[in-house]
């Protein structure tokens, strides 16, 4: 069996324009795996929505909005597991307080909990210079 | 955001001309509907019919809305749900918050009723 193996690294300014950018990657990602058994468009939905919601918490509460700094993304598969780490260069934010789902009439606090259903695996851990959201999906 | 604002009478209708509704752009529909509410406006169905991709910032946007125009004593109407875009509202349980119909014209005529 023929694996997939994919690494992307790219880092863009902090700004939600470059959203669709990220999401669309994911999308592509997903519609170009060899060998993918599940439904192929839901993992483009997911990993567009996994990705667009890592990048804006990176902007919106770590970077907190800084248009000079930058959020580095890194997507790989390895052994038909696809990795996900997002870094910010802020103070971070508390992730288990949002792991729950919200209230549905709260108008925030989504994200992460949108990440967490969608992947097996969360961390948001301290690096040198900020944080990285790690995740992992099995496809 | 590509939004066009069509006053119906018996409510206005938001038609959402975006790909997607993400952290970029739903700050620009809350704006929006917030100027529709302080004009006295407190009836609204938001087509989403071009919309296919929605994150938690565009439920977030839609959700503040909601709240707004049932304080007001109106309501806020979804019509023309992506089937991506509703299981959404599904995951995160808006689907029993918001009345979804199929078409805008379908969530206006409910408003005549």
């Amino acid at each position: 069996m023929t694996t997939d193996r994919i690494a992307v690294d790219i880092k863009v300014p902090n700004q939600t324009r470059y959203l669709c950018l990220i999401g669309h990657i994911g999308e592509n990602i997903a519609r170009t795996l060899r060998n993918y058994g599940g439904d192929r468009e839901k993992l483009a939905y997911d990993l567009n929505l996994v990705l667009t919601e890592a990048m804006a918490n990176a902007i919106v509460h770590a970077n907190e909005g800084d248009p000079a700094k930058d959020v580095h993304i890194e997507i790989s598969i390895i052994k038909q597991n696809l990795f996900i780490k997002v870094f910010d260069f802020g103070p971070g934010f508390d992730i288990e307080q949002y792991i729950e789902p919200s209230h549905p009439l709260d108008d925030h606090g989504r994200g992460v909990y949108l990440i967490h259903t969608i992947m097996d695996e969360i961390t948001y851990l301290p690096t040198d210079s900020g944080h990285v959201l790690e995740m992992r999906k099995a496809l | 955001m590509n939004l066009q604002i069509e006053d119906k009478g018996a409510a206005v209708l938001l038609l959402v001309e975006e790909e997607r509704l993400d952290a970029h752009n739903s700050g620009d529909l809350k704006n929006q509907m917030l100027k529709l509410f302080e004009e006295g406006k407190h009836n609204l169905v938001v087509d989403l019919q071009a919309v296919r991709f929605v994150d938690s910032s565009g439920l977030g946007a839609l959700v503040s809305g909601f709240k707004n125009a049932s304080s007001r004593n109106g309501n806020l109407k979804l019509a023309g749900l992506q089937l991506q875009v509703k299981s959404m509202f599904e995951l995160t349980r808006l689907h029993r918050v918001f009345e979804i119909y199929t078409d805008s014209a379908e969530a206006l005529s409910s408003f005549q009723q």
